[in-house]
């Protein structure tokens, strides 16, 4: 079942750029990217735990801003070499309002 | 019903297997793939059958592709089954057993055989070749019962035979027809060193010997010359060289002429079904034997057979790079020369030492090394190209170009590597996953090799010697060139970027990817160096592209390991005051902070701070940014000069502080560092600064281009001035020149190298015009950036961060169930 929560307004998200959201005691990070789509992460690489929110975008990959590992934002899946992947949160934007399902 | 096309291969050797490996990699769903090995083992790499002989590896470490690998791709192999006939008309294949295969497209990979010299006697027992592994089995099992070895040929193969043989407990004496060794590859001066070396390692040699018939019974008992004499032998290697194996090809009534001839797409001239690759096949007439040669063939079989469009071969220019017996060995081009040429030589006897290189008009035609081969692929890179050689040739046999770790020491580290050493101490690459990554993965460049291993990935300090992996490995040179790509996102490189920025006007990253048709959306190699050419080349009309800021320059702060900050203020020319040391600790206690450190650049380091923290920390601190964390000035590191010190002969701490203020918030291509030294006991480390002042009696001196980074590269005397006016000018227009014409992330050091120390002198020092030109754009950046990026924030935190808000974390008022 979903259950969709409100987290901000879009244009609270700068354009290719990230924000952090607590919720609870997990952190996720919601990336804005080219056409205004959103993505969600677990604010967390699988490698050495680094903030990927803090991370350059590329296409719909974020670089990890520790040591630059891939990770795919659609899937949570980390490019090769390397193995691993990330928790993902389902996303949606309705009338300009970012919203997760947890 | 099945649509895949039938694709039978004749032999399972290196390099067509490497063949099937790209047709799989550019369409693996196209063919039936059938393969046909005469030999009972799967793909091996039989370049390293010396060390399996000499004990120092074992068949199955030597095997490329287990029989699993055929069965994850579907291929059916046929193991010790030798084709005796290829019927053309029926497009099938028929082997010795009577099994057939009926194909679409047939490739011939049967490579060579060795040759046997056809003396009397030749067929006796005892007598063998050293060519695939069961002639490496039957040299260990008569090293178990006969004592001396003889080895035809004092090539390569011969002198590893020879080698083998001698761990192996035998006597081992070679005889060569020539009266240099591996006289292919080597000149008569390296010849001889080699056999010097060889035969204090047990070898014995006769050379300029001809032999003319095998003595014996029934097994071989000895050897007779052309010159009379007799030599006592129980077992014979023929060594002599290889040819290529066409008997099949022939007999289908395919051309063949030294080879199998083929065009440009490796199919043969005959039939444009069958395709031939390896060193079974011509191509303008060259039959190639060394392995990197065969697997850019295979890649552009690959590409026509799978019908990706033309990629043509059009041959290769070789170089040997060899290892025998513990020395190294390299040579390319025409390396003989004529009396008279224009060449250059170091001998060092005693250190085994020898390098020559021929010289035509300052550009190499040739090169012999032994010993040290560091710079060999360097070398064969120039000649390649072309180079001009004038300004290297008086220093170039000393070191190329300082390049890796092996540039520094002189020898080739990676040939000598264990497999288990750590090549890449950053991502805990070993020298087994680099090398595995070209043998297995068919990677020919360190690019490809920093993709799939991450060696060379991060402080980048042993991409030379990654480089020298590749070439140890391929047995051929590839360097990276000057000219590559930014990154795989672009085919332009920095300077064509910069040019097209400047020429266009372009001020938005994003404006220029698209005008410069990038592939996909940057990464965090091009984007920021856009980012930084754009605000270096239009000052006043770009803005600062955040989203391509890696994360410390984007939040002025230095990312931890546990995603906390860093926060370093600036402590101008490191002089501070009670006052300011009682602020920074107030503000610690106030945050918590876990760790106070001093810093190497003579600052205080305030470790482990909470990203919301920063803003409120930067506004209790009021002192500046320290730009610990950027490609900007770090630090400017003085001695305490003539106002205390009883030596000091120039007071360093003003002018270090000065400097430092006047070059504070100035983005370069890399980090750059600053140190004023008040004499010349030199305090402050200024010479391994990119730009170290040095007070002198009446004067200072100003030398740059120093690291004391990966690689400890001193600085290099710029020039002498008297006041200390002259050395802020200098300074400014030296880095400015380095931010106009510097390669994002290249730092002072390897730039100034690039350019060259002479080139630089002329625009900065010497051409008065010029150095205040750029001066005067420098103070044109500089007044751009008229505010500190922390009061900036400060100001945005307290309106809520309207325009940072990356320091503000959004909550959510729930739960989270964690899975």
């Amino acid at each position: 079942m979903s259950n969709w929560i409100k987290v901000c307004q879009l244009d609270e998200i700068p354009p290719a750029q990230a924000r952090t959201v607590k919720a609870g005691d997990v952190m996720i990070a919601v990336f804005r990217l080219t056409g205004d789509r959103v993505k969600a992460v677990e604010n967390r690489c699988p490698h050495k735990h680094g903030p990927l929110a803090e991370g350059i975008i590329s296409g719909d990959d974020i670089l990890c801003p520790l040591h630059n590992w891939r990770i795919h934002l659609e899937d949570g899946q980390v490019a090769a070499p390397d193995k691993g992947c990330v928790k993902t949160y389902p996303t949606k934007i309705e009338n300009g309002v970012v919203f997760l399902d947890f | 019903m099945n649509d895949k096309k039938k694709l039978v291969m004749i032999g399972n050797g290196m390099a067509g297997v490497r063949a099937i490996e790209e047709i799989l990699k550019a369409n693996p769903d196209m063919f039936d793939i059938t393969i046909f090995g005469a030999e009972r083992y799967p793909n091996y790499n039989r370049i390293m059958l010396s060390p399996v002989l000499a004990g120092d590896t074992t068949v199955e470490d030597i095997i490329l592709n287990e029989e699993q690998w055929y069965t994850d791709n579907h291929i059916t192999l046929h193991l010790g089954k030798r084709i005796k006939e290829i019927q053309r008309g029926y497009k099938q294949v028929i082997a010795e057993d009577g099994t057939k295969a009926k194909y679409d497209n047939l490739i011939i990979a049967t490579g060579s055989n060795p040759f046997i010299i056809p003396i009397p006697g030749h067929d006796k027992e005892g007598v063998m070749a050293f060519r695939d592994i069961d002639d490496c089995d039957a040299m260990v099992e008569a090293a178990k019962k006969y004592k001396k070895a003889a080895v035809i040929g004092g090539g390569l193969l011969g002198l590893e035979a020879a080698k083998g043989l001698l761990n192996l407990g035998m006597e081992a004496t070679v005889i060569h027809d020539q009266a240099t060794l591996m006289n292919m590859q080597l000149d008569s001066i390296a010849g001889d060193m080699l056999r010097a070396d060889l035969e204090k390692q047990g070898m014995l040699f006769k050379t300029s010997t001809l032999t003319t018939e095998v003595l014996g019974e029934k097994r071989v008992t000895g050897l007779k010359f052309k010159d009379g004499s007799n030599l006592d032998c129980d077992l014979l290697i023929m060594a002599v060289g290889i040819r290529p194996n066409m008997a099949l090809a022939k007999d289908c009534g395919l051309f063949c002429n030294r080879g199998i001839v083929v065009n440009d797409y490796m199919q043969t001239v005959t039939d444009s079904s069958i395709y031939t690759v390896g060193e079974c096949a011509e191509h303008r007439g060259i039959a190639y034997g060394l392995v990197a040669p065969l697997f850019e063939q295979a890649k552009v079989l690959a590409h026509m057979i799978t019908g990706q469009g033309l990629k043509a071969y059009e041959g290769s220019v070789v170089s040997t790079k060899l290892k025998i017996s513990g020395v190294d060995v390299f040579s390319a081009g025409d390396f003989m020369g004529t009396p008279g040429v224009d060449m250059i030589e170091l001998m060092d006897k005693v250190g085994g030492v020898y390098k020559k290189i021929i010289l035509e008009d300052d550009k190499i035609k040739g090169l012999v090394m032994f010993g040290d081969t560091a710079d060999g692929p360097t070398f064969f890179q120039w000649m390649q190209d072309g180079k001009d050689v004038s300004e290297q040739r008086s220093t170039m046999l000393f070191s190329a170009s300082g390049l890796g770790d092996s540039g520094h020491s002189g020898i080739d580290l990676a040939a000598e590597m264990a497999d288990d050493t750590v090549v890449c101490g950053c991502n805990g690459v070993t020298k087994k996953d680099v090398v595995d990554s070209i043998v297995k993965g068919g990677l020919t460049t360190r690019k490809e090799i920093t993709a799939c291993t991450k060696a060379a990935g991060s402080c980048g300090g042993c991409a030379g010697l990654v480089d020298q992996l590749l070439a140890s490995t391929l047995g051929t040179a590839f360097v990276e060139s000057e000219h590559d790509p930014i990154c795989a996102c672009t085919d332009l490189n920095h300077e064509q970027v910069k040019e097209q920025i400047k020429t266009k006007k372009l001020t938005l990253v994003r404006e220029i990817m698209s005008v410069l048709g990038w592939k996909g959306e940057g990464c965090q190699v091009c984007r920021p160096a856009i980012n930084y050419y754009i605000g270096m080349m239009w000052p006043e009309d770009s803005q600062d592209d955040r989203s391509s800021r890696i994360a410390n320059e984007k939040m002025h702060a230095n990312i931890q390991k546990d995603g906390t900050f860093s926060v370093i203020p600036r402590i101008y020319g490191g002089e501070t005051t009670p006052d300011e040391l009682m602020k920074i600790a107030t503000v610690a206690k106030k945050y918590n902070v876990p760790t106070v450190k001093i810093t190497g650049g003579q600052r205080i380091d305030l470790l482990g701070v909470k990203k919301e923290d920063l803003a409120p920390m930067w506004k209790d601190l009021g002192m500046n940014c320290g730009y610990a964390y950027g490609k900007a000035l770090r630090t400017v590191k003085t001695c305490v000069g003539s106002n205390w010190c009883r030596f000091g002969t120039q007071d360093s701490t003003s002018l270090g502080i000065h400097l430092e203020k006047e070059l504070d918030r100035i983005w370069f291509p890399a980090k750059v560092k600053l140190a004023v030294s008040g004499c010349p006991r030199n305090c402050a480390e200024a010479t391994i600064k990119d730009v170290g002042i040095v007070g002198v009696e009446g004067g200072w001196e100003i030398s740059t281009g120093g690291n004391g980074g990966v690689h400890v590269v001193a600085t290099e005397l710029l020039c002498i001035v008297h006041t200390t006016q002259e050395v802020e000018e200098i300074t400014k227009a030296y880095l400015q020149h380095y931010r106009e014409t510097g390669r994002h992330n290249e730092r002072s050091a390897p730039w100034q190298k690039r350019v060259g120390l002479e080139s630089i002198k002329a625009i900065v020092v010497d051409d008065l015009n010029n150095r205040k030109a750029l001066v005067a754009r420098l103070h044109l950046y500089v007044a751009q950036q008229d505010t500190d990026p922390w009061a900036e924030r400060v100001a945005d935190a307290e309106k809520g961060y309207q325009q940072f808000s990356e320091y503000k974390q959004i909550v959510i008022p729930i739960e989270v169930e964690l899975s």
